[in-house]
């Protein structure tokens, strides 16, 4: 029950994150680890950062 | 038996669907609850999400489970990353929703709820939901490419670039529509100025915090942001009530037009993580919050409906926008029944995150159902309201007058009888000086809101407060749009004139920037001053165009679609694109005309312009132009609008000429002949 509760705190949170555009940073550091063991990923502080530049940066606009 | 049960499901479900839209079709003299309402339309989405939408899936385009989608291809876990669907249905709903779907079933409730209700369902089952889903469709077989990329490939180089440029113009209507709706809100009311006023510290605190205090702990700052919020409502009313502090807040149309310029200079100038990210998250959120607040409002106060079903302006003589049901109906409720913009979200960032084709139906057909529901509460919420209430609010000054017992009286010969005293005592109950003229949208739906709101949590003594909050939930998404669009807006802007000049391409050069900032500003600033000073509200000129230039490209969209599916060799189903293809260039072609050429001043662009000429010649001035100069302004607006009419006819036009002939040549060839791309099928990938 606890962990039901646990598990659907962590979706909904994974979900409002992607609302405002910031994927999911563990997703993104198994990705590295598993494609790109040779880079270092970057820590949350900078993927925040650069998905924050990435979803302003562009000519995409926001809808009416 | 296994497949009894679920088709008797949906039988009960199809009739209470019609059972309901029955009661609100067909009665008359007495009032209904909006709950048929919500019960029909919600019965109809479900039954078109598993019919039509399956019917396009899986017979029409042939949705593929296994096909690798650009999210795995591609994978960097930024931009391209699979995403299990529900979350993405919620990034994708929150992308597409706006103030669009708000403010056009507002205004068509002149008309009475039940034209804009049929248009609302009939319009996204068979347009808007199928255009955002095939885009999506189209856009994820080809790397998730945006609208202008796809339109290149498939269709041309020529159409690509038109379309392109009737996307940046409809951007400026966009802004220039939606501050408007700002300015409406504001207008000599100091306790929402200073509500909205108090967004831009709270926004730049938060973006502080998560920059330098805690880095990227957006869930904690927002919770304090929007307990700040909460806090900014409550005092705006101390500050309004105080005979200081009050008129240091009270601002006119004019004044808060400048600011508003002045502000969307500097926001898309400043780096974005100090005051656009951080009111975006707030934005979002409270945008996703309200519209979940409002349908369980709706649900457990079951409101009545107040507004007849339908009323006598649908003979195109109402005060809230000229023109008749058809075609100004469907040009009005614009986003929550079809809306173009979403092609560009569906070839935008959700493509590059859809886990599996098989998915896409729920994300693009589903979030676009959502929308429409958001509209038919929007429709609502204006619809519970009182009749007199709703015209005194959204009707212009020229034709009402100024005072409460003026408007009362021209209202109530209109057949909506209401007393000025309710019109006082409503404007007294939200904490506003006047609810007079204040069209746009968003106050209407304020009220609607607060009636509904109020009942659930705070009584009466809470409308004031749940006004307020609607309208900073409304000001705060449209200010991010405001401030995000004049961005998009100049990058759009250095790509078009480093073509010409290659300096320009620099984006993070600053001369540069503030060139292509200040262009775009004055562009959509332009429009919005024109529209503040109009007597006839501005809403009256510009909402159409928006509703004009936004649905011609959903249908621009619906041609590539169109394009796209007989290049598949599946011409057997061009049906699905091609009625609402054709019924939307019908609207938008007839509503673009008459914009331009209709004869009626109220209408037309041009003879509006005559008009004035003809006045200004005699030495005649005629409201709201003061002087001869004043009206030689007009008469110049009115040149710029025509022009602006024309240029969106002459895109969909051309747009429509390159598909159709695509169409004839794809149709000569005996092969497919679409250029996806493709990365193979799961099971491959899983051996490599």
């Amino acid at each position: 029950m606890f962990k039901d509760l646990a598990r659907m705190g962590e979706y909904l949170g994974q979900a409002a994150r992607l609302m405002v555009g910031l994927p999911d940073y563990d997703t993104y550091v198994q990705h590295m680890r598993m494609k790109h063991p040779d880079q270092a990923p970057m820590t949350y502080e900078e993927f925040f950062r650069e998905r924050q530049e990435a979803r302003f940066g562009g000519a995409s606009g926001k809808c009416c | 038996m296994n497949t009894l049960l679920p088709k008797l499901g949906w039988a009960a479900l199809a009739l209470l669907g019609a059972f309901a839209l029955g009661v609100v079709a067909l009665s008359r003299g007495e009032t209904i609850s909006a709950l048929w309402i919500v019960i029909a339309a919600v019965s109809v989405y479900f039954i078109a999400y598993r019919f039509y939408a399956r019917f396009i899936a899986y017979k029409v385009i042939g949705v593929d489970g296994s096909r690798i989608t650009p999210a795995w291809a591609k994978n960097d876990g930024l931009d391209y990353v699979p995403t299990n669907r529900n979350i993405l249905f919620g990034h994708h709903f929150a992308a597409i929703a706006g103030a669009g779907p708000l403010v056009g079933p507002v205004l068509a409730a002149q008309m009475g709820y039940l034209p804009g209700m049929l248009w609302i369902l009939a319009g996204v089952v068979f347009a808007g939901a199928v255009q955002d889903f095939l885009v999506l469709f189209i856009s994820s077989r080809r790397d998730g490419r945006s609208l202008g990329d796809l339109i290149k490939s498939e269709m041309g180089a020529v159409p690509g670039v038109i379309a392109l440029f009737g996307a940046f113009m409809i951007m400026v209507i966009i802004l220039a529509v939606l501050a408007l709706i700002v300015v409406k809100a504001l207008a000599h009311s100091p306790w929402g100025t200073f509500t909205v006023a108090a967004t831009i510290p709270i926004a730049i605190l938060m973006g502080i915090y998560m920059r330098y205090i805690r880095p990227g702990k957006i869930g904690e700052i927002s919770l304090v942001g929007f307990v700040l919020l909460m806090a900014a409502i409550v005092v705006g009313g101390w500050v309004a009530a105080d005979p200081v502090w009050g008129p240091m807040f009270t601002f006119d149309g004019k004044e808060l037009t400048w600011m508003l310029i002045g502000y969307g200079f500097v926001a898309s100038v400043l780096p974005v993580w100090l005051l656009l990210a951080p009111r975006d998250y707030l934005s979002t959120f409270l945008k996703i919050g309200t519209i979940v607040g409002l349908a369980l409002g709706i649900v457990f106060v079951a409101p009545q409906l107040q507004m007849p079903a339908v009323t006598k302006f649908i003979d195109g003589t109402g005060p809230v926008w000229s023109g008749n049901l058809f075609p100004f109906l469907f040009i009005t409720i614009a986003c929550g029944a079809v809306s173009g913009f979403h092609a560009l979200i569906s070839s935008g960032t959700t493509p590059k995150l859809l886990d599996k084709e098989t998915d896409a139906p729920l994300i693009g057909y589903g979030g676009m159902l959502m929308e429409s529901f958001v509209a038919i509460m929007a429709l609502v919420a204006a619809s519970v309201i009182d009749p007199g209430v709703y015209f005194a609010m959204n009707s212009p000054a020229a034709l009402i007058g100024k005072t409460a017992q003026e408007a009362a009286t021209v209202i109530s010969q209109w057949g909506f009888v209401v007393t000025p005293e309710l019109l006082t005592q409503t404007a007294a109950d939200v904490g506003e000086s006047t609810i007079i003229s204040r069209a746009g949208g968003a106050p209407t739906l304020a009220v609607g809101m607060a009636h509904i709101l109020h009942q659930v949590i705070g009584g009466q003594g809470m409308m004031a407060f749940w006004y307020h909050f609607a309208i900073l939930f409304e000001a705060l998404f449209i200010l991010t749009a405001v401030d995000a669009g004049t961005r998009a807006g100049r990058f759009m802007l250095q790509d078009l004139m480093g073509t010409f000049v290659p300096a320009f391409k620099r984006t993070e050069a600053l001369i540069p920037n503030l060139v292509a900032t200040g262009l775009c500003v004055a562009a959509w600033g332009y429009f919005l001053y024109q529209g503040v000073v109009d007597p006839l509200g501005g809403i009256n000129t510009l909402w159409p165009l928006f509703g004009v230039a936004n649905q011609m490209l959903a249908a621009v969209a619906l041609v590539l679609a169109t394009v796209v599916l007989v290049k598949m060799k599946k011409q057997r189903y061009i049906w699905v694109t091609v009625l609402p293809t054709v019924w939307l260039l019908a609207c938008t072609l007839t509503a673009g005309w008459q914009k331009v050429f209709s004869e009626n001043p109220k209408i037309g662009f041009l003879a509006h312009a005559a008009k004035f000429s003809a006045a200004a010649e005699n030495g005649e001035v005629l409201a709201p132009a003061k002087s001869i100069e004043q009206m030689q302004q007009v008469i110049f607006n009115d040149y710029v609008d025509a022009a602006l009419a024309s240029l969106f006819v002459l895109v969909v036009l051309s747009i429509t000429f390159f598909g159709i002939r695509k169409v004839l040549q794809a149709l000569r060839s005996e092969h497919p002949t679409v250029r996806e791309t493709h990365h193979g099928v799961h099971a491959e990938a899983v051996k490599a």
